[in-house]
């Protein structure tokens, strides 16, 4: 998996993506431009990151979870 | 004498949205959607650590720059599993040291591969032929292709292609034999009587009034 490892924590590539959302909101655009990963992987890899827990999305947008923000914090 | 059985093989059609699919790949789980909005190279191989497969890989890597230049994202697929895909570009990397950045498909049940016609019973029952499909950001079918077995595909062509499918949809235009970037294109056909009497006046260069070429 690109983001979540089979123990359930964020692979490299996934803390990559939570921590671009520690300011906010941001669409999969967002995040593909700001962490330099590609737009499929930034997608595929927030459904894994949403199944998980570490992030919720409304509206098109992903921001962290109660859980993502202590990892990033 | 009884007559051979011949397996029926559903092929994709041109201009269609591309068959939907949700599969296990080396980068993850991908869904064709989390493409949308790229061009895709969806390409399948017959068989991991194989000959020309591995030639071909390399030479997929070594256009990989070319293509996100152009928007494009390149996906393998194969009927091996992802601890074999890693087996092999693993391999690929230490010994041919060539480092594969795309992700591939392990289609263990062929269920991709039934899809989009990628198996082909009188070349092999188990692998899938060498096919190359061009899928646009709206996710529609703009162009394939089917190599046998034995033969290695071309990756200057694959690139020609997506650039004369790019200057298609950008001007309005069509390219002609052996087109390249940069060369004339061809002026879409006159589809009227009083067009065809224009056309030789619109200042295009032109063979006749249906054979007409434009620089861009």
């Amino acid at each position: 998996m690109p983001c979540v490892s089979p123990d359930g924590k964020p692979t490299s590539s996934g803390m990559a993506v939570l921590k671009s959302l520690k300011d906010g909101a941001l669409s999969p655009k967002d995040i593909a431009s700001k962490t330099g990963q590609p737009l499929f992987r930034v997608r595929s890899g927030l459904r894994e990151l949403k199944n998980a827990g570490f992030v919720e999305e409304a509206e098109g947008k992903y921001r962290l979870s109660e859980n993502g923000k202590t990892l990033v914090e | 004498m009884a007559e051979e059985e011949t397996e029926e093989v559903g092929l994709p059609v041109l201009g269609r949205k591309a068959p939907d699919f949700e599969a296990v790949t080396t980068q993850g789980t991908l869904r064709l959607s989390d493409f949308e909005g790229t061009w895709l190279v969806l390409f399948s191989h017959p068989a991991d650590f194989t000959p020309v497969c591995t030639t071909e890989f390399i030479a997929f890597a070594k256009i990989y720059e070319e293509l996100k230049k152009r928007n494009t994202e390149l996906l393998g697929l194969s009927v091996d599993s992802v601890s074999s895909h890693i087996a092999w570009t693993r391999n690929v990397e230490k010994k041919m040291r060539v480092k594969i950045p795309f992700p591939i498909i392990a289609d263990l049940n062929k269920e991709v591969a039934k899809k989009y016609g990628m198996i082909h019973p009188e070349q092999s029952k188990t692998e899938t032929v060498r096919c190359v499909f061009v899928i646009d950001p709206e996710s529609k079918i703009r162009a394939m292709i089917y190599y046998p077995l034995t033969t290695g595909r071309n990756m200057k062509e694959i690139l020609r292609l997506i650039d004369a499918l790019q200057t298609t949809d950008k001007h309005k235009v069509a390219t002609p034999a052996n087109w390249k970037p940069g060369d004339p294109v061809v002026v879409p056909p006159p589809a009227t009587a009083e067009q065809a009497e224009e056309r030789l006046k619109e200042g295009y260069k032109c063979k006749d009034w249906y054979l007409c070429f434009k620089k861009l």
